[in-house]
């Protein structure tokens, strides 16, 4: 059953000012959800006045600023700062998206950050995604088939047969797309979720993967596909601009297609 | 870890409303007054075929402002909600799903939608010699 406010201990109340350095002249205010599990105190915002003059131009290079410079206990996700690896998701400016493709410029206003939405939190804006990798485990994520290889090559495919996994293969796992769909948020445990419904459909679409029927019977259910309302909040908010609810539609064809 | 009582991240209360989950959402909204509104309709039905004292009692309700409210808020629910459906039975066939298409036909249905509310209201007030 969906739950519309946050439970008692997740409530969000206000926290520190960290004001800007003396003789700062281009500031933006990072309104930054921070939650330890330490101090067994409620989630808090923390805001922290940012020189712009003296940060790199993306989201992430203001967190990482306020880390250096401001708080080093500030926690979040971060690796390749270039949009490939997808640990930097997070909910900013109140959608879904990767600090380090997401422009200071492009927020106006106040930047506020919080973690991935509903989800539990590990630490400040670090969710605990052990759910959502167990889904993406469930639908069996590699090609298999029952046929062997040609003994001299690899397995072909033509152009057309490539041409279909495109706007698929592109997709990190950010799970950026999954945490802004209402319906995963009200049904997470069961649903499996944007993100996890265009990796089942990569391999559904794959011609050299055999084992199209049982992944179709796998998705087969109330939950775990057609909890899906095209809501479109995932196609939306995908920071890699892939398209998660035409995924799930192609998939809910195939469904009918092998029926008729 | 397994005994520390973790927060929820915040949800409705951080992410931005916009075009996708609010249409959504109003789909929702409609697809439930009408279910109510029909019981509206089948008042209306009965009390017609149960002799001029019934049909006096619900002609009294509809002719006042809860009334007309009710009766408006159905007519933009059954025209949101046949406007929507159709739009999503394009996304049923797979087609419509580019972020330019699904605001430009999001802001047609609504359009459309309280197009057809206000006609028929207008035509509604013209048969009954008001306007």
């Amino acid at each position: 059953m969906a739950e519309f406010t946050l439970p008692q201990n997740s409530k969000v109340r206000p926290g520190k000012t960290h004001a800007a350095p003396t003789g700062a002249k281009r500031t933006k205010k990072f309104k930054v959800y921070r939650w330890n599990p330490d101090d067994k105190k409620n989630p808090q915002v923390d805001i922290y006045e940012v020189d712009l003059d003296s940060c790199g131009p993306m989201i992430l290079d203001g967190l990482i600023k306020i880390k250096n410079e401001i708080d080093s206990t500030l926690t979040f996700r971060r690796s390749c700062r270039e949009g490939v690896c997808g640990s930097c998701a997070m909910n900013i400016d109140g959608t879904n998206t990767l600090a380090c493709t997401k422009a200071i410029g492009n927020v106006k206003g106040d930047v506020k950050v919080y973690p991935l939405p509903h989800l539990p939190v590990v630490k400040d804006l670090v969710p605990n995604l052990n759910t959502f990798y167990a889904q993406y485990k469930s639908i069996k994520p590699w090609l298999q088939s029952e046929s062997p290889p040609p003994p001299d090559r690899e397995r072909k495919q033509s152009p057309d047969e490539r041409k279909k996994l495109d706007g698929l293969w592109e997709c990190i796992l950010c799970a950026s797309c999954s945490t802004s769909c209402p319906s995963y948020w009200w049904n997470g445990e069961r649903y499996l979720g944007p993100a996890i419904l265009l990796q089942a459909y990569r391999f559904l679409v794959d011609s050299r993967d055999e084992a199209t029927g049982e992944r179709l019977d796998n998705l087969e259910d109330p939950f775990r596909l057609y909890r899906c309302h095209t809501i479109l909040n995932c196609t939306k908010t995908c920071p890699k601009g892939l398209n998660p609810a035409k995924a799930i539609a192609e998939i809910k064809k195939m469904m009918v297609e092998r029926q008729v | 870890m397994a005994d520390i009582n973790r927060p929820l991240s915040p949800h409705l209360q951080v992410y931005r409303p916009q075009i996708t989950s609010i249409l959504s959402i109003i789909h929702r909204a409609t697809g439930f007054f009408l279910a109510v509104g029909t019981l509206l309709l089948a008042w209306w039905v009965i009390s017609a075929g149960a002799g001029p004292a019934a049909y006096s009692s619900f002609d009294w309700f509809i002719d006042g402002w809860i009334g007309r409210l009710a009766l408006l808020g159905f007519t933009f629910s059954l025209f949101y909600h046949l406007c929507n459906g159709i739009r999503h039975l394009f996304w049923d066939i797979g087609a419509g799903f580019e972020l330019a298409s699904v605001s430009a036909t999001g802001w047609l249905v609504l359009i459309v939608s309280s197009g057809l509310t206000l006609l028929s209201w207008i035509v509604g007030y013209v048969m009954r010699g008001a306007l």
